[in-house]
């Protein structure tokens, strides 16, 4: 009898799962958006600035936690998807020095001195980006493409709108969708996005609830009110492809709203993150200061997620029934 | 140690309001941009903060207990006043670059705070001492903040260019964000320096007046007591 009856403490589900696992599969997945950036950007120092920027994020956590007499965790490969994805949330004509002081932050101040992973309250690729935006504003919104230097398309709509030109004038969605324009290393090419968030899914890594409540949020906000504020009619197909595929929307959406540590752990309040990210993403593109909206409507969802958990928290049974 | 120079050590090193007692938030927070701002915020402060120091302590057995806020509030705003005009008369640069945060020390902590919990019942040279210590280690908490700030975030310091030209401001420091990153590097360092020391068994400066003396903010110098070094985990 005794031998039958198994008794141990939770948790009683477990899974094969590991983090070097899952983040292993998130750093196959960016791998697509990666090559291709570095190929739509070969005549810059792309490749250089993404090595440098991850390896300065592995050497950053190796450092600290060595110094610190804590467990070395580089091998979990966290470090690496944080510097991987502030690399490709650079643009591909900054310098050397920008994507190794944003790792340093990313890992020294957004991650470590929180507690490591775990521990951030906010995504730390996207806490450096912001750090450097913020910094160094000239550097991060300058884009070259084809040696040209040119704004990204939504910085295109955004003038046209205030121009008064056509708004569409001057943008090429297919361009967009294949990622042939400028804009940060990882974030130009739709196509090679969906072909990592496919890996992800199938694996099992990312569910569909934040991306997709995300996205269609997204959508039906920009085409109710972008149709209305820029002026081109409700639902227009190519603004709509325009907005969804153009700055860093599908990447933040796919890869960085995902990410496990900041983003609410109860079904229900994954949902209403989604909703949050994309009404925020729409509010900043259209009546904020710049074009793009993402970095920063992912940065303020992370500091709302602790009171999402807290209204979305479910019921355990039997509890507040009828008096 | 003599009784007014210990006033003096408790308000730099000991209770620093700044780094210890994490008084004063706004100002500190706020104006740090650059150093010359930040020892100037000081400097008005400490000012303000001897004389209300020691009226209030000449007043202590006149004010009814009841009206003690009002009273005490009347007299730090009189000396702030004085000292705005005085600012917009002789240095009208700092008074522009400092600009509504002068009426503001009005309403700082740190005033507010001596006044209630040392100068109302101690006398008044002892008070004049306290607030001189006070007023110092808050001067010495700005400008601390202030050198950091105004060297990373714009590569001088007291506007002389320290860096090399090469150098790209980090921007963020001089503004808002940079305030809170730059105050909680220093306090980490703090901490860790005193818990070093404490290792090595070294005397290490404690409030020891707990929360009898500085109220709920030095409230952590009870918990020492109660935990020995090293015990907390």
């Amino acid at each position: 009898m005794g031998e039958q009856l198994k008794i141990s403490s939770s948790p009683h589900i477990r899974d094969k799962a590991t983090t070097s696992n899952i983040m292993m599969w998130v750093i196959i997945a960016l791998l697509p958006a990666t090559v291709f950036g570095i190929y739509n950007f070969r005549d810059t120092h792309a490749w250089l600035l993404v090595l440098v920027t991850v390896a300065t994020a592995v050497l950053t956590e190796y450092l600290y936690q060595k110094l610190m007499h804590k467990k070395v965790t580089i091998k979990d490969l966290s470090a690496a998807v944080t510097g991987l994805l502030l690399a490709l949330n650079l643009p591909p004509t900054a310098p050397l020095w920008m994507g190794a002081l944003g790792s340093v932050f990313a890992i020294l101040v957004v991650k470590q001195l929180f507690g490591g992973l775990g521990q951030n309250f906010m995504n730390p690729a996207l806490g450096a980006r912001c750090f450097l935006l913020i910094s160094f504003t000239g550097r991060m919104t300058t884009f070259v493409y084809d040696g040209i230097s040119g704004a990204t398309p939504l910085a295109v709509i955004r003038a046209n709108v205030e121009a008064g030109n056509a708004v569409l004038s001057n943008v090429n969605t297919m361009d967009m969708l294949l990622g042939t324009t400028g804009g940060t290393i990882g974030e130009t090419s739709t196509i090679a996005i969906m072909i990592g968030a496919m890996i992800l899914i199938a694996m099992g890594v990312i569910d569909l609830r934040i991306p997709a409540s995300y996205l269609l949020t997204f959508t039906v906000f920009i085409g109710i009110c972008g149709g209305f504020v820029d002026g081109i009619g409700f639902f227009n197909s190519d603004y709509m492809v325009a907005q969804l595929c153009g700055g860093g929307l599908m990447l933040g959406a796919w890869f960085m709203a995902t990410d496990y540590v900041t983003a609410p752990i109860t079904k229900n309040g994954q949902i209403l993150y989604g909703i949050v990210l994309g009404l925020l993403t729409g509010i900043f593109r259209l009546f904020g200061g710049s074009a793009e909206g993402v970095s920063y409507a992912i940065i303020f969802g992370n500091l709302l997620v602790p009171l999402i958990e807290r209204v979305t928290l479910p019921k355990p049974f039997g509890k507040g029934g009828e008096k | 140690m003599n009784k007014y120079v210990e006033r003096l050590y408790n308000g730099i090193i000991k209770e620093n309001p700044t780094f210890v007692m994490m008084l004063g938030m706004c100002p500190t927070l706020a104006v740090t941009t650059s150093a010359i701002n930040a020892i100037g915020m000081g400097l008005s402060t400490t000012v303000v903060l001897i004389l209300s120091n020691m009226l209030i302590s000449m007043l202590r057995k006149i004010i009814p207990d009841s009206v003690r806020m009002p009273a005490f509030i009347v007299v730090v705003a009189s000396f702030v006043t004085m000292v705005q005009f005085l600012l917009q008369g002789f240095i009208p640069s700092l008074y522009d670059s400092l600009g509504l945060y002068i009426p503001l020390i009005v309403v700082n902590c740190i005033i507010l705070g001596r006044a209630e919990s040392y100068a109302s019942k101690n006398p008044v040279l002892l008070s004049m001492c306290d607030g001189i210590g006070m007023g110092l280690g808050f001067t010495f908490g700005l400008t601390c903040i202030g050198i950091v700030r105004e060297l990373i975030g714009a590569g001088k310091i007291f506007g002389l260019q320290l860096m090399p030209s090469g150098y790209e401001p980090v921007t963020i420091f001089i503004l808002a964000p940079g305030a809170f990153l730059v105050l909680a590097f220093i306090v980490a360092g703090r901490n860790k320096i005193i818990k070093t020391l404490e290792k090595k068994g070294k005397e290490v400066p404690k409030q020891t007046g707990g929360c009898a003396e500085g109220g709920c903010a030095s409230c952590s110098g009870c918990d020492k007591k109660v935990f020995p070094t090293g015990q907390e985990g």
